[in-house]
């Protein structure tokens, strides 16, 4: 009797549970709302930049909505986003997607912030069969797993700093250069150390120092000195704000000379904020810049944007914003072409995906990475303890020359 | 490459200036940690993140205008207060407990420091600039960034001063006596509760001087806050309760061990070896009292 009993519960809770899933499948377009869905760094260590991608994502909303929405067969929608909090946790992340899908019934999810979040997300959303198109997951590794539904406008990070060795070659008279690295150990930052290896191998280059910076690190004193000893052309530094922070604190403090200072997540504004003009002449990656010349009918040109984005949000927006605005764009550009609500549908509008927006062009690469944008490179320049990031490369946008080599701190004032 | 050090003899010199700069200011941390884990019996694992917050009133005197330096001074006030607040709030009820319980108490109170400091002061790195310059030896080849001699200098100028007060005072012989016996000391007439107080808030105050002078010499992050309290954890085991001197050679031996693996095995297993070596001296800890029990027996 009682197995019978428990049996019948089982029974009982398994059509339930069927029940509960199969009405959440309606959910996805609710009303005139196309629903998105996205875990977000809100809090923990990456909130400022998971901000910067909520604000990016929220003002697309905003003006597609405003400017008609997305019609899809002849009706007009509008995008709603559920956003949840995943604390900066790869783990809470790929809980909260999985909650969006089978809770929430979203059948669109648009990406987090970091390379490490997007891939604790992307095999639930892969698993589920649920477009994702992401805006801040650059790593490398995202692209190579034969993904089927994610979908990132931002180009892959390998790539990040190889305009930098091209650069440095170009200086040198096209002949190799000495290349001094400092990495640190997370995704994202080692495959821009693969895209140098790859650089370095293709220019004849030879890498005389290649450390790795624990993630705790605050501190790369030993390294700089390894570098003032060994004087490489061009020293390369990825660990995000926070390496590119300590990097310039103590270059400036040990008073390194090196003639060429390449680095991510080097922001003039943030770099300038904290060290003034000690931050000048660093080149640093980027995936966009107010300044290039694309367009699109939803916000005109990056200037236009950069201004709307300081109107909105009271700051520049960052690349971050850029990019996360620009994943709206592409999800609408997909729904209207794919002209319904079908997964499927909708993933095979992603991948014919050819647009240009204010951020750049758009086409996915087999792995899902965009392949039609270019990296661009900036250098940050000061008058004063005013810095701003002045475009150098590639060539077809640059507004300035590119200044090399770095001034010794000796005849810097 | 990665011997590059034996090659150049500057590097040597360098590495070991480094090292001992940064070491002081490790001892002055453990110094806090070894004081309450001797008088109280507990192992501070928010240890860091008082650092770290230390480090935050620095930053944000410095916001206003203020030269962050004065951190030094103020920071500790502060600090004092946070930790008697603490102690008042959290630790006086675990203080009697066993060990465990007092872990599990400040490892809640770190995480909970970290999440406060994160919304407070915001995920991004900041720095406070001294403008000290750059003290420069042998032709240009070792340099040595002013804030970090300061901050040697100021640790020391504090430890002397501590020792000092816990020599001559009273408070300072009434935390010595209750670490000696608190039970005796009770009898004697100490107030232990506020004896706690006082320890857990002098701690804290070191962590705030500590966390002043790292905003000047190095990094400040809402989460960076666990090296340092691994590191003072470290300190403590290898030079015991209690011992000044030996936790300033302790710290110091640290700073060497720290930059000296960061040439030899590489940047990566800077922070791995501060941890391999915890293993290995506590087994060696192990080793020795399993001994000592037998010959008891």
């Amino acid at each position: 009797m009682n197995k019978i009993a428990k049996l019948f519960v089982t029974f009982i809770s398994a059509i339930t549970l069927a029940l509960v899933s199969f009405t959440s499948s309606f959910a996805k377009v609710e009303g005139e709302y196309i629903v998105l869905g996205s875990a977000i760094s809100l809090t923990g260590k990456y909130s400022s930049n998971g901000v910067h991608t909520q604000n990016g994502y929220n003002m697309a909303v905003e003006r597609i909505n405003k400017m008609g929405g997305v019609e899809v067969q002849g009706k007009k929608y509008k995008f709603e986003i559920i956003y949840y909090d995943d604390e900066s946790n790869p783990k809470r992340a790929a809980q909260l997607a999985e909650r969006l899908i089978k809770q929430d019934g979203v059948h669109y999810m648009l990406g987090p912030y970091s390379s490490g979040l997007t891939k604790a997300i992307a095999p639930v959303t892969e698993k589920y069969k649920i477009p994702m198109v992401e805006a801040n997951g650059a790593s490398r590794s995202l692209f190579t797993k034969g993904y089927k539904y994610l979908f990132a406008v931002l180009s892959p990070a390998n790539q990040y700093l190889e305009v930098a060795i091209d650069l440095a070659v170009e200086k040198n008279g096209g002949k190799g250069v000495k290349i001094a690295q400092a990495f640190e150990q997370d995704a994202f930052s080692q495959d821009v150390r693969l895209g140098i290896l790859d650089a370095a191998k293709r220019t004849g280059s030879e890498i005389i120092i290649d450390d790795k910076l624990p993630k705790e690190l605050n501190d790369m004193a030993a390294t700089l000195a390894k570098v003032k000893a060994v004087k490489p052309d061009v020293l390369v530094v990825s660990g995000h704000t926070k390496g590119a922070l300590t990097a310039i604190r103590q270059i400036s403090e040990m008073k390194v000379d090196v003639p060429m200072l390449a680095m991510t997540h080097c922001d003039a504004a943030k770099l300038s904020k904290q060290h003034g003009k000690k931050s000048e002449f660093a080149l640093c990656a980027s995936q966009w810049h107010k300044n290039l010349s694309y367009k699109d009918k939803f916000f005109g040109s990056g200037k236009k944007y950069a201004k709307d984005f300081q109107k909105e949000f009271g700051y520049d927006p960052p690349y971050q914003s850029a990019e996360s605005s620009a994943a709206l764009l592409v999800f609408k550009d997909a729904f209207e072409r794919a002209n319904s609500f079908d997964r499927d549908a909708v993933r095979d509008a992603l991948v014919d995906t050819e647009m240009q927006t204010f951020y750049g062009n758009i086409k996915f690469g087999p792995g899902g990475q965009n392949v039609a944008k270019p990296m661009i490179l900036f250098q940050v320049r000061c008058k004063g303890d005013d810095c701003e990031n002045r475009v150098v490369a590639p060539t077809k946008w640059a507004s300035d020359k590119f200044y090399h080599p770095i001034p010794k701190w000796s005849e810097r004032s | 490459m990665d011997f590059l050090i034996f090659k150049a003899p500057m590097l040597m010199v360098q590495a070991s200036l480094d090292g001992i700069l940064l070491g002081i200011l490790f001892a002055l941390i453990a110094y806090g940690m070894a004081l309450q884990w001797g008088v109280m019996n507990i192992i501070n694992i928010a240890q860091g993140d008082l650092v770290i917050l230390g480090g935050y009133i620095a930053y944000t005197i410095y916001l206003w205008g203020i030269h962050p330096a004065w951190g030094v001074i103020i920071s500790p006030i502060i600090m004092f207060f946070v930790g008697w607040g603490l102690y008042k709030l959290v630790i006086n009820k675990v203080v009697d407990r066993d060990l465990f319980i007092s872990i599990l108490a400040t490892f809640g109170i770190a995480i909970v420091f970290q999440q406060l400091m994160n919304f407070i002061f915001g995920a991004d790195v900041v720095v406070a600039q001294s403008e000290y310059g750059t003290t420069m030896l042998f032709d240009n080849s070792v340099t040595l960034p002013n804030s970090k001699i300061f901050s040697a200098f100021i640790s020391v100028l504090y430890a002397i001063a501590l020792v000092i007060y816990m020599r001559k005072s009273k408070l300072g012989r009434a935390i010595r006596a209750t670490a000696q016996n608190a039970r005796a000391a009770k009898i004697l007439g100490v107030d232990t509760e506020k004896v706690y107080a006082a320890t857990f808030g002098i701690n804290a105050a070191l962590c705030g001087i500590a966390g002043a002078l790292i905003s000047i010499t190095l990094t400040l992050h809402p989460y960076v806050g666990l090296p340092y309290t691994v590191r003072s954890f470290m300190i403590v085991i290898v030079a015991g309760l209690g011992n000044l001197p030996a936790v300033a050679v302790s710290g110091m031996g640290l700073g060497l061990f720290e930059e000296f693996a960061d040439y030899i095995l590489g940047t990566e297993f800077r922070i791995g070896a501060v941890f391999m070596l915890l293993v290995l001296i506590l087994v060696y800890r192990r080793f020795k009292l399993s001994k000592k029990r037998e010959y008891l027996k």
